[in-house]
């Protein structure tokens, strides 16, 4: 048992090697790993409670997306079936409950509109199924329900584009190694490394940012408007700068922010205050020009996200597409939506629903404190163990200090992050591995006791030994899994390291302190062991 | 150089002699702990009920009542602050908005930053967490269906292992272990947050560990010595690794203090749940698990037919052992 074959010896040396190469980048600064040439050899992430930023939990409004749907699909089926030969007639179209209905005028006209809608759905994932089910009720009236399998791929195509919208948003601010994750089916987790102001992060994403200009409708009487009634084809917004606070206008759209190339922070000339400049695309300026060449004279309205920024009048005809958003803005807020308006619309309102932030100031203290209580701990650990045992002290320690090198290499390798609680695993699992080498050097004790020679005490100790520490990590690794699988976030910190730690903290216990003992056996033939 | 024993060889300790005074004991705390669990409750963190933490360092130790009275101006509900062990840092803990807008959290957050800045010049946030009572719902439950599952996996672990008298034991112990952490949480009113659930855990794993360590003995012990009553087996067991236990919760311990005294005040209550869950789980596996497998009726007769099984294997390994091989 004591007997190592050479590719036994030469296998563990190589593991332990590779190990501690691997885990050298981690241990040192980055910068100094830069100069070194070996920036970019894999390392340890740092989670953002060690190095500070911010983590949010961003979650889509899927019923909003429900909502755009189904108005969407009122418009496509009114103009659809407004366009057929001959004319279908329809009324009372509605989107109540969750579905679109509408009945048809001419009997005989039912199957042709059911016809006609029907090809305005389209087939979702490979089952065939429709995202809206067309059905007729009582005769004359068709109902069209979304289907769950539409809303699924819809809500999913949406938080692809907002995945990247958000993407786009953060990379505008300058931040660096911003992580973007979507999670679960409606959830985006953004996390910011090294962010001082967290507000300012959430301010940007906060927005849906949907631009749209729309002619201010004239006709409308303003004690209408005040009791919330708008002329027909025309709606009313909030407008926090007219008396009333509301202003009716038209609801065609002449512009949105689809159309715009550019968006940038601005200063107008008149009286220096911060504004946004925006260019639109070629269509965009073409559509612009028409628009303010019919209208001058008359104000048209700049729209975000529903709500009413400015209605100026047209002066002139405004022809080399670009505008001025004016407001009230500070340099920064108006910078936020100029970078808002680049990045594009979000599909879908998104809402912080969990922030963690850690100052840079408490991280880089986590970190000193966490290191020192490390350095600390192992020291006397390595002290205590050396007093107890002696000589396999010494390998128990080296078992122990290999075992770290190893557990870095390996979290490096997987590219895995290091958080407070795992520094707490760390340490557990430091707790671990001197068990296992505990476990071993009491039993090589007893047996020793007993009269045994050394030869014997050390590998029944071994043998004994190893089946107790195989079934405590069995059930550590349970516990590990189970933590992986159902914890959220500093649980599955801590798993991480756990796991890792539990086949480490195996290898170096029972194969690489067996094989120094077994070579000090052979060498020096004790006739007692002074453990 | 002579080497440091800190448990005398052969020891002879009557544990389960004394065990109508652990039971006695044990009941005592558990009643103690079920009690102040319903009386003073936990300290949920905001990971569990939702809300906001705030936790700020001012430029100088400030007056907590002038802190609170900032913060009740702005009317978004009643804060509960907590100095750490440095003066400077203050957590404030306020209750989820009222209102059900998934985005009230962050405003309030957002309000108490900018009147502590205002009234306190050069007061920074060092951390904040705000949680929405929807994410802490979802994270209570993935907190307690972890344990829960953790705990009947290592008891069906131990159940298939070994005996079932093994599973009912360690399945006792661990709830055992885990009401002395509620009831140690109730009483210091430390923050129970989701690193705690990591904490519990690890309790868990740790007392498991040593259970299988001493387990693990008794049925080494069991098909050795097949006519030794229950009792003085266990007690030979316990006594054979106790050098082992004393001298793996003495290390662990020690790491443990250090993380306590220097790691840092986030790390506070985590290690205080774990250096109680070592000392809570030695116990636990010297007294409640090893003591139930008397009154659950193990004998080592049950080991009988596992031993006839396995005695051509024990034979050669026996012969293997005297030739001593290196």
């Amino acid at each position: 048992m004591l007997d190592f074959p050479r590719w036994k010896v030469w296998s563990i040396t190589l593991i332990l090697i590779v190990g501690v190469l691997l885990a050298i980048p981690s241990l040192m600064p980055e910068a100094t790993a830069k100069q070194l040439g070996i920036g970019s050899a894999p390392r340890i992430n740092l989670g953002l409670d060690l190095s500070g930023g911010s983590h949010l939990l961003l979650e889509a409004e899927t019923g909003d997306v429900a909502k755009q749907r189904l108005d969407l699909m009122e418009d496509a089926a009114r103009t659809e079936l407004r366009r057929a030969t001959p004319e279908i007639e329809i009324g009372d179209i509605s989107t109540s409950d969750g579905a679109l209905s509408f009945f048809v005028r001419n009997p005989t006209q039912v199957d042709a509109a059911v016809e006609k809608v029907r090809t305005l759905t389209s087939p979702v994932g490979v089952t065939g199924q429709r995202d809206f089910d067309v059905r007729v009720v009582d005769s004359t009236r068709v109902t069209m329900t979304p289907t769950q399998a539409g809303l699924s791929a819809a809500v999913e195509s949406a938080m692809q584009v907002a995945t990247e919208v958000v993407r786009r948003r953060i990379d505008e601010l300058g931040t660096r190694e911003p992580t973007i994750i979507r999670q679960g089916s409606d959830r985006i987790i953004v996390q910011v490394p090294g962010l001082q102001d967290p507000q300012a992060l959430k301010s940007l994403l906060g927005k849906t940012a949907k631009l749209e200009f729309k002619l201010v409708d004239l006709t409308a009487d303003p004690a209408e408007i005040a009791k919330g009634n708008s002329p027909p084809g025309s709606q009313i917004l909030p407008y926090p700068e007219s008396a009333g606070g509301v202003i009716a206008v038209k609801r065609r759209v002449i512009i949105n922010g689809d159309e715009l190339s550019d968006a940038t922070q601005g200063f107008n000339p008149e009286n220096n205050a911060p504004v946004v400049n925006i260019k639109f695309n070629s269509q965009g300026s073409r559509k612009f020009a028409r628009v303010t060449q019919e209208n001058v004279g008359k104000p048209f309205a700049m729209i975000l996200d529903g709500s009413v920024l400015s209605a100026p009048r047209i002066e002139t005809p405004i022809l080399g597409g670009s505008a001025q958003i004016t407001g009230n803005y500070t340099v920064e807020s108006a910078n936020f939506m100029a970078i808002q308006l680049r990045s594009g619309k979000l599909p879908v309102p998104l809402k912080v629903i969990e922030e963690r932030t850690v100052g840079p100031q408490l991280g880089a203290d986590s970190i000193r404190a966490g290191v020192i209580a490390s350095a600390i701990a192992t020291l006397a650990v390595i002290v205590f163990m050396l007093v107890t045992y002696g000589r396999f002290g010494v390998y128990a320690n080296l078992a122990v200090i290999v075992n770290v090198f190893i557990i870095l290499a390996v979290m490096a390798f997987l590219s895995a992050t290091l958080t407070l609680p795992g520094i707490a695993g760390f340490v557990l699992t430091i707790g671990t591995a001197v068990d296992a080498n505990v476990l071993i050097n009491e039993r090589i004790r007893e047996e020793q006791r007993r009269g045994r020679n050394p030869m014997q005490a050390v590998e029944l100790g071994y043998k004994e030994a190893s089946r107790t520490i195989f079934e405590a990590n069995t059930v550590h690794f349970i516990s590990g899994v189970v933590m992986l699988l159902l914890g959220s976030g500093p649980v599955k910190g801590f798993a991480v390291v756990l796991l890792i730690g539990i086949f480490v903290s195996y290898f170096t216990a029972v194969f690489f302190t067996r094989m120094l003992a077994a070579r000090y056996l052979r060498r020096s033939r004790p006739t007692v062991l002074h453990i | 150089m002579r080497l440091l024993k800190l448990v005398p060889d052969n020891t002879n300790i009557g544990f389960v002699r004394l065990k109508s005074w652990a039971f006695g004991l044990t009941l005592l705390l558990s009643i103690l702990s079920v009690a102040a669990v319903a009386y003073k409750g936990l300290n949920l963190g905001v990971d569990f009920v939702g809300g906001l933490m705030i936790e700020e360092t001012f430029t100088a130790p400030p007056s907590l009542d002038k802190v609170r009275e900032v913060v009740d101006r702005l009317g978004v509900g009643e804060a509960s602050l907590q100095q750490f062990g440095d003066p400077k840092t203050v957590s404030i803990k306020l209750p989820p908005p009222t209102s059900t807008d998934a985005g009230a959290t962050n405003a309030v957050v957002a309000k108490v930053n900018a009147a502590l800045a205002a009234e306190f010049p050069g007061a920074k946030f060092s951390k904040q967490d705000s949680v929405s009572g929807k994410v802490s719902d979802e994270l209570i439950r993935n907190g307690i269906l972890a344990v829960l599952i953790a705990v009947f996996a290592i008891a069906v672990f131990s159940w298939l292992r070994y005996e079932w008298q093994f599973g009912v034991s360690t399945f006792v112990a661990i709830g055992h272990d885990l009401l002395m952490t509620l009831g140690f949480f109730a009483i210091t009113q430390l923050e129970f947050d989701l690193n705690i659930v990591a904490a519990v855990l690890t309790i868990i794993g740790y007392s498991i560990n040593d259970k299988i360590v001493i387990d693990d003995r008794i049925r080494e012990n069991m098909r050795k010595y097949r006519k030794m009553d229950m009792g003085a087996l266990i007690d030979l067991s316990v006594n054979e690794t106790l050098p082992r236990t004393v001298m793996t919760s003495l290390t662990v311990l020690l790491a443990l203090t250090s993380l306590l005294v220097f790691g840092g005040h986030v790390l506070r209550g985590f290690t205080a749940a774990m250096m109680l869950g070592i000392v809570v789980g030695t116990y636990s596996s010297i007294y409640v698990s090893s003591s139930l497998l008397v009154a659950l009726g193990l004998k080592p007769e049950n080991f009988d037919r596992k031993i006839e099984a396995k005695a051509a294997s024990g034979a050669e390994r026996m012969t293997r052992r005297d030739e001593g091989q290196v």
